[in-house]
């Protein structure tokens, strides 16, 4: 029997690592690659307390909520990167800067 | 050591190291197929934690649709015959020291906190309790998960096209 412990420890581990995706890579692709690991980190932690506690299935069906989230995302943010790209053939987030004062 | 432990380390493995190479890989596309690995590895514990509704979502929503979502985005806004194509990265050790220190603060509370534990929900099927939940206590936000996927996938349509069709539209009005 695998403890609540461990699947909590995976989590953070995941959600470390997308949070330094996010943190250290400049394109917008890979952010978004971090910002899926960081809603599996999420997902994973609800699953974990709803098996490991007397919650009912409620951990479970938050969990759905978030994939379907996570898809709506991703289909419109990929949809705005597409466009940044059309105009100005590229996608490097820092380079971006054209509303900053 | 048990068989089940066993493998839950494998999965565990497979998840945490597949999700560093996607941090760290130094191909973009490398990167994208490193995910590939990380959703069957969370898949895989969803399985341990007796979600196996859970566990075929994500197959099938994270692998057959974001990730081809995000090869698709790999592609189109980079030129894929520039095989040296390098993942920058910026700020590296600062980011480096701050998650560190983050995740060692989330590791002393996983440690230190006393859960409250108790046995979950029998193991039954998970699958025929969320559709009953889904359509009895959590109807509401099933609705209006619904409006958000139809206004998403209309707005991404809307973004990502050409605009051409829109003007002839216009024009024939």
């Amino acid at each position: 029997m695998i403890a609540l412990e461990h699947y909590l420890v995976v989590a953070a581990i995941l959600f470390c690592l997308g949070i330094l995706a996010v943190a250290t890579r400049r394109n917008a692709i890979s952010i978004l690659m971090g910002v899926e690991l960081i809603l599996n980190a999420a997902n994973l932690n609800l699953v974990a307390f709803a098996r490991f506690t007397d919650s009912g299935f409620g951990g479970q069906v938050f969990a759905v909520f978030v994939i379907v989230l996570a898809a709506a995302e991703a289909a419109v943010a990929l949809a705005i990167v597409l466009n940044i790209y059309r105009n100005y053939q590229m996608v490097n987030i820092d380079r971006l800067d054209s509303l900053s004062g | 050591m048990e068989l089940s432990t066993i493998v839950f380390y494998l999965f565990a493995a497979v998840t945490v190291g597949s999700a560093a190479a996607v941090v760290f890989a130094s191909r973009l596309i490398y990167a994208v197929f490193a995910l590939l690995f990380t959703f069957f590895g969370v898949a895989g514990l969803y399985v341990f934690l007796d979600a196996d509704f859970l566990a075929g979502a994500q197959v099938l929503i994270y692998v057959g649709g974001i990730l081809i979502l995000l090869l698709f985005g790999v592609m189109l806004t980079n030129r894929i015959y520039d095989l040296n194509l390098l993942a920058e990265r910026v700020q590296f050790l600062p980011s480096v020291v701050v998650v560190g220190a983050g995740f060692a603060l989330l590791v002393l509370v996983i440690m230190k906190t006393a859960w409250p534990l108790s046995e979950g929900p029998s193991a039954a099927s998970s699958t025929a309790e969320i559709g009953k939940s889904l359509m009895t206590t959590y109807v509401l936000p099933f609705e209006a998960a619904g409006m958000l996927l139809l206004a998403a996938l209309l707005g991404a349509s809307m973004l990502a096209g050409t605009g051409k069709g829109q003007e002839e539209d216009e024009g024939e009005l």
